[in-house]
This record gives C-alpha cells, structure tokens and sequence, in this order.
C-alpha cells in the first residue's frame, strides 16, 4: 500500500486538529457553510468532534483565553466584524466526551490566572468523563488586560514575535514559563496522589480507603504551594496528555520539561528539523531524552479538491479581512492531495505528525477527515481504524507508574 | 385554586457517612456511569435538578485523612457540563466556593455550563475561610473568617456584573454586512470592591437564564438574609413539620424588604428516606442503615469531633467518656463543616448524656440517634403524603432527595412515590419549560441587586 516516493515510516503519523471558532481565517465566519449563530451551542462542537472521531485523528485541541478574542494578540480591540465571545474550552471538552468515543480531547487552559489544583481535578475529571481520552494544553497569558480580569496580580506586556532577550535571562516572560512548569509539575503529581487501588472498601477494617496510599504532593515554589492529595482519584490513564504551544526558546523549554505533546510553528522541512533539535536538546537537560515527547507542526490549512478553487477561497476571505492572512504558523492553501505531501516531508523531518488549523470550519475540518485522511491512508501511512481506547493509546504511550507507589 | 407544586431535587451521594458503601449495591462514586445513572433517573422522574457537593480538601481526623466514609468526587464543573451531555431537561447544580475562586473564571465557567446545558445551570454558593484547605490553593488561608461572608457577596455581585455585561442581543452574525456584533463595547464591567478591583470584557456573551439559578445552604441569621436578598433556592436541615414551618415563615418574611415576592426564593430541607412495603419493613430496613452509617469506629469518630480529644481507646458499646469536651479551637477534625455546629460542646455533652441515660443508649447507639435519623420512612403511600404535607403546609416548598447508595438510591423512589405525588396533583408529569428557571417557576432573572454597595457595570 505505501506509496514508493513515502516508504512507511516506522512510527505512526499523528494528526490533531485544532478547533476555534468559526475557524482561523478572521473572516471564515462569514462563509456561506459557517454557523457563526451556533458558536456558544453544544451541538456545533459535538458536530466538529464527532467529524474528527469519523477521521480517525488522534486527537482535537480546543483554544481558549480569558479576555474577549482580539485581532491583536497583546492588548483587546473594539472590532465588531470578527467572531467575539467564546466558552470555556475545559467545559466544552467534558460536553463532548460523553458523545464520542475514540477521539482525544484536548481544552486549553491558561495557568497563569488559575489554580493548578483546580485544573488538575477538572482535568482528571475530563478523563473520567472520556474514559481516558483527556489532555490539556497550558496556555501563558502575558496580556496586561487578562490579569485585570482577575485583579490579583499585574503581569509586563510582551508581544510574541518580538525579538526578546527576556527569553533567556530571566525576565518577566520566563517567569511567566517557569510558573507554568511548576503548575504542571503540581497537575501531575496531584494526578498521582491517589494511587490506583487506594479505593479498599475493606468491609473487615471499616475503611473505604487506604490512607497509605493518598499521598501530600507538598509541593513548593514562589507561585504557589500545594499540599494535596487531590480530591478527584487517579484518572483513567493515570496522567492525561500536557500539551503546549511552543514558538521560541522559553517555550521549547517547558514543553522539553513537562509535556507529552508540543505543537510547534515551523515554516518549512529544514526549520522543522532546526525547532526539533532545540525540543530535543531541553528534553535533555530536563533529563526526559527517554521519554516520548510528540512534536506536531501546526499548519492553517484551507483545502479544496481543486486546488484553485482552494486559492479563490482563501482569495475571497483575505478580501473580506482586507488584507493578506498572517499567522504564527505556516499557511497552506491547495488541495488535500498536496497537503498530505507536506505532511509527509514533515513526518521525514522528524516530526509526530501536525496539527491542523481549519481556515474555515467545518469546511477545512472535511476536507480533512474526507481528503487528506483517506490519502494518507492510501499511502499507508494513516491509521484505517483506531487502535486504542485511550488519548495515551493512539498517541503510543504507555500508561505510567505512580511516582507515589511503592515499588 | 391549583394545588401548590413540590419541588425535587436529588444530592448525588456525598463524600460523608450518609452515604452507605458497604452495602453490596453501592457502586462507583467517580466511574461516569454512576453520575448517568443517577441523573437519568431523576430526569425520568421529572426531578427540578441533580445537586452536587464539594469539599476542596480531604477531610482529616486525628492528623490523618479520614478513611472510615466514602472519599473522592469529580471536579463539579467538569461532571456537570458532561451530564448535560446525556439528559435534556434535568436542572445542574454545583457547589462552588467563593474563597478559593476568582468571580471572572466562575462567571465564565457557569456561563459556559448554562450555554452548554441550554440553559440548566445552578451555582451552590458556600463560603471557607480556613487554612486547612487553603493549604492547596495559592493564597492560602486568605481571609479571616469575619470577611467570608462579605466576600460571598461580593463575588456574587461580582458575578452578577459579569453575567449581566451582555444584553443578549449583541451578536448579530450577518455574513452579508460584515457585522458580527452590534456593540463594540458588549461586556464591559468594572467591579471595585472590598475583596475585587477587576475589570475589562467578559468573554462569554449571555446564555439562556442570563444567570445561573442562585442556592444557598446556612441557618445562621447572616445565611439567612444573604439567601433572602440573593438566592433563588435555600437548603435547609429543618426535618421537622414545626421547624420547618418557623423557618419558611422566617425567611419567606425576609424577601419583601428586598423588593421579592414569597415566590422568589423556594426553600428546600435536606430529606433523607427509607421504603418499604410495608411501615414496619421500611422501619427495620432504616434500622439497618442507621447502623451501616454509623459503625462502632465512626460513632467514636464523631464522638472526637465533638469531644475534641483522641478516642480512640473508648468502646463504642458502653457508655461515653466521663471526661468533658476539650473547649477551644477543634483541632482533631478538619475539612468538614460540622464540626462548627457545636457552639457549646460543653453543654452538648451534658444533653447527650441525659438522653443516653434515659434511653439506656450506647455511645454507638446514642451516635446513631442524635446524628440525624431518616426524615421519610414508610410505605411509597405513606412517604408521598408525609412530602405532600409538608409542603402544603408551608414548611418548605420542597425537598432535596438524599439516597444513601449510589448509584441506585433514587431507583425506588422514582418508581413509587413520584406517580403517586403526580396523583395527588402535587408534582409535574411532563417538564412544562426548558430551563431549571422555569422548573422552580423562578421567572427571568432578576437586574442586578443595587443594595450590593460598591459594585459597578
């Protein structure tokens, strides 16, 4: 089956798609097969989940921030020709799960306003909820607006993009990363501190628990301190997906430390090798080189079966915004054909796979699950039936030990 | 003049002794098929809403996580927002504390919850102020106790900005004009409080009930006039027909001086209950739970937490300690309420004594009888008339249900006593409207509450 160009390669390809909105073009909401009436319903992230699950992908991101959407991303706006209000990512993943089955579900969380004690039981709770199919994506939020929403702390403007030496020597941006790291390290241990069969209901002693094996995670930092256990048990795969976004150095750094996913922004093949090698080497220095850490390229994507007929799309969406389309991540306009070309250079780059922004849902959303998935599949080198139950299972991770169990 | 309508909700089994998980049909507290089960049941039984408690801490006893009652729960949000996945109608309410929260992220997640649910969302508002569990959040133990309920208020009100900074009729969405939404300043707020300095827009336009249905649990004379100048629904633990009836007139007297009506606040006791076919097998099988909630180590639990001293060498058969209470801070039980309720333990420990003594009681037995005992136990028949009279009678407008087992304890309860309450014309039989507003005929909600001071939008 595989295609002699694309011999198969040796670990499965990952795709995610990440789901904002009415889509990532500004103006995709304004399609004729847009539902920009429907954004705030659960019937229409149900739809886009669902589609994904009839894709097979592994898995879908759903984006979230605490302030109001704003076409600048350091400071809000007044505009009112772009989709504005959304729900909170976390509740729209546990809406979902009871209604699908296979699919990963991934909300994205900010931690830099919240309790990691909160976020870990709500995270575990998705997983219970999903039977094992929970991750989460940390999201910083430097926007001096966003911390005015909770009035507990002020945070320095950052633009992302801009060149910044604060990425290295301790700034503000790197404290805002290092709060994040220790927020995820309290989200894990917290998952960790009921052990698997701590749930005794040992009629003989009376005790519906082993309190042995609860366990104070007593963790420690200048953001915070925990003491735990949680209140929620261990969830389904013991420690659901952690996932992150990941642009410059700082960034490469948490996901080299504390995730299992790091969706990264390269523009082509040889930037995607460069983006790796630094993942890679902080994995190193955070002594996980053993562990796998998913590295999936974000790509905006805006697919036609005809390649022109993709062009004008995008052509007509930029008119609508005014101008050309920028984004963080590498923008792709053609047919599902040639998308899986890139993909597959990617893939020999050394990535896990991609994660796909739809320009325009659920249009870019089909020509993903019904043309691209169906061409790679065709080139083997796509899944044509899930694998496993679990987010951990489709992504080939093991479920892990409890790092409180006594060995 | 039609009949006056009985309000049901139903307590998912908490994390406390009432809940039985010995028995051999006690299934999983945290496995999602338990919370389906036990939500579909009250939906088929046209319940007002499902109710869920939270504890933000594990409870301790004697420097130790206590191990003897159920332990574990979800995260309340999370489960809910997945139940309005598999029910339609049935009301979701969750407990959320205002100590170790911030009113953006709980407008928001209600917000989301009330979308999500198309309207059902109801916010259990409780207050802490204690450092035990602020040992798990980042501020710690924050406030003193004297500020939790300013605090409460001002995160309601907080809130109330919040939920209140869209119209509703912002979003316009027309492709063809380019024009998504009507206002280029909808939900703006600015809260400056006491406890709140936040402002900016609120992210999440204006769901179904506008707000979430407000409820409210506390007798003190503070709880009181907070639920009757903010909440919507008041959990009570008056189970009997003459208490109940003083409290209901209390509160229910309390509205008119915040521009409500009787109707506005429905107040709805905590109602335990044990069926049988007949009133003596029903009597013999609360017999039986009594004694499966309260054992011998967990009659000497509660002892401690009232006598404030380690017990562990008493003998639950005999007689209590001869010893009084330890008088001052409760340092033998944290993570639970109850422990408050004991203003004089001196003199509770005087009348347990009198009562065991007069009733020839162990100290298991005397546990049993003074920790509460079943409110409705009888035939279907005979607890249908005892709910349908006690509503009628103004001693509540309702009762929140509180099964002993999970997931199964509204089973039998739904299947008996709901038609014949339905006979008796006293309960729905079809949902009439589609929000828990219109469940507890609560009508729109109301403009925000201008007797709040310090609070803008």
């Amino acid at each position: 089956m595989s295609d002699p160009r694309n011999p198969l390669p040796l670990t499965p390809l990952h795709i995610a798609v990440a789901l904002d909105g009415a889509g990532w073009h500004p103006a995709a909401w304004r399609e004729p097969e847009a539902r920009p009436t429907e954004l705030l319903d659960a019937r229409y992230w149900t739809d886009l989940v669902q589609e994904a699950e009839r894709g097979l992908l592994d898995l879908v991101t759903i984006e979230d921030s605490f302030g109001l959407q704003s076409s600048n991303p350091g400071r809000p706006d007044d505009r009112t020709d772009q989709v504005r209000g959304r729900l909170d990512a976390v509740l729209v993943a546990a809406r979902v799960a009871p209604l699908t089955e296979h699919v990963g579900i991934v909300p994205t969380a900010v931690v830099t306003h919240t309790e990691p004690f909160h976020a870990s039981k709500a995270v575990a709770t998705l997983d219970w909820v999903s039977t094992g199919r929970a991750g989460v994506r940390v999201r910083v939020s430097s926007r001096p607006d966003e911390a005015a929403l909770f009035g507990r702390r002020t945070v320095e403007p950052f633009e992302p993009g801009r060149a910044d030496s604060a990425d290295t020597d301790g700034g503000p941006i790197t404290d805002l990363f290092d709060e994040a790291a220790d927020y995820v390290e309290v989200v894990r241990r917290l998952w960790d501190s009921w052990e698997d069969d701590a749930e005794i209901r040992d009629a003989a002693t009376g005790r519906f628990v082993d309190r042995e094996k609860l366990h104070y995670i007593d963790f420690e930092g200048p953001h915070f301190s925990v003491r735990g256990p949680s209140i929620t048990p261990r969830p389904p795969q013991g420690q659901p997906i952690v996932a992150a976004l990941a642009h410059r150095t700082v960034a490469y750094r948490l996901v080299g430390r504390s995730a299992d996913l790091g969706f990264v922004t390269p523009r082509d093949a040889a930037d995607a090798r460069a983006i790796l090698a630094e993942v890679r080497a902080e994995q190193a220095v955070a002594g996980r080189a053993d562990e796998t850490v998913h590295v999936l390229g974000d790509v905006v994507v805006f697919l036609d079966d005809d390649a022109a007929a993709a062009a004008d799309r995008k052509a007509r969406l930029d008119a609508l915004l005014g101008r050309e389309l920028i984004s963080d991540a590498r923008i792709f306009v053609g047919t599902p054909v040639e998308l899986a070309d890139l993909v597959l250079e990617w893939r020999e780059a050394g990535l896990g796979g991609v994660r796909l922004r739809p320009g325009g849902l659920p249009h870019d959303l089909e020509q993903i699950t019904r043309g691209l998935v169906p061409e790679l599949q065709r080139r083997g080198a796509f899944r044509t039936a899930y694998e496993a139950d679990t987010l951990r299972g489709l992504l080939g991770l093991t479920r892990p030990a409890n790092r409180y169990a006594a060995v | 003049m039609a009949k006056k309508q009985i309000h049901l909700a139903a307590h998912f089994p908490g994390v406390n002794n009432t809940t039985v998980w010995s028995d051999p049909a006690a299934g999983s507290h945290i496995d999602f098929r338990s919370f389906v089960h036990f939500a579909q049941t009250a939906e088929r039984a046209k319940f007002d809403f499902l109710f869920l408690a939270e504890g933000l801490r594990l409870r301790e006893q004697n420097g130790q996580i206590y191990d003897l009652d159920v332990v574990g729960r979800p995260d309340t949000m999370a489960v809910l927002a997945a139940l309005a996945a598999v029910t339609e109608r049935l009301g979701l309410a969750g407990t959320i504390n205002s100590t170790f929260n911030e009113p953006y992220e709980i407008a928001r997640q209600f917000a989301s919850l009330d979308h999500l649910s198309a309207g059902r969302a109801a916010w259990n508002v409780v207050t802490s102020w204690d450092e035990f569990t602020g040992e798990n959040f980042r501020r710690g133990g924050f406030l003193p106790q004297e500020k939790r309920y300013l605090r409460a208020k001002e995160f309601l009100a907080a809130t109330w900005a919040l939920f209140d900074s869209w119209r509703g009729d912002e979003i316009v969405a027309d492709k063809e004009s380019g024009v998504f939404l009507a206002d280029p300043d909808a939900g703006r707020f600015d809260v400056s409080s006491d406890q709140f300095d936040i402002r900016g827009r609120f992210s999440v336009p204006r769901s179904p009930q506008t707000r979430p249905v407000i409820l409210q649990a506390g007798d003190s004379e503070e709880g009181r006039e907070f639920a009757s100048s903010s909440a919507d629904a008041i959990f009570t633990r008056h189970g009997t027909l003459d208490a109940g009836r003083e409290f209901y007139a209390d509160v229910k007297g309390r509205l008119a001086k915040y521009g409500r009506a009787a109707g506005d606040l429905k107040i709805l006791p905590a109602a335990t209950f044990v069926l049988g076919d007949t009133d003596a097998e029903a009597q013999e099988k609360a017999d039986v739970i009594r004694h499966q909630q309260v054992s011998g180590q967990t009659a000497i639990k509660f002892l401690e937490q009232l006598w404030n001293r380690d017990l562990s060498d008493h003998d639950p058969d005999g007689p209590l300690p001869e010893a009084d209470p330890l008088v001052g801070e409760n340092t033998i039980a944290r993570g639970r309420a109850s422990v408050r309720m004991y203003r004089d333990p001196i003199a509770t420990a005087r009348q347990w004594r009198e009562l065991a003594e007069a009733k020839h009681l162990s100290t298991r037995e005397l546990i049993i009888e003074v920790t509460g005992r079943q409110s409705f136990v009888g035939t279907p028949e005979k607890v249908a008339d005892a709910l349908d009279e006690f509503v009628q009678a103004d001693a509540s407008d309702g009762f929140v249900l509180v099964p002993h087992l999970t997931p199964g304890g509204l089973d039998e309860f739904a299947d008996t006593v709901v038609p014949l309450l339905q006979e008796r014309g006293s309960f729905r039989t079809e949902y009439e409207g589609t929000t828990l507003r219109d469940h507890l005929g609560l009508g729109d909600a109301r403009p925000p509450a201008d007797a709040i001071p310090g609070v803008g939008s």
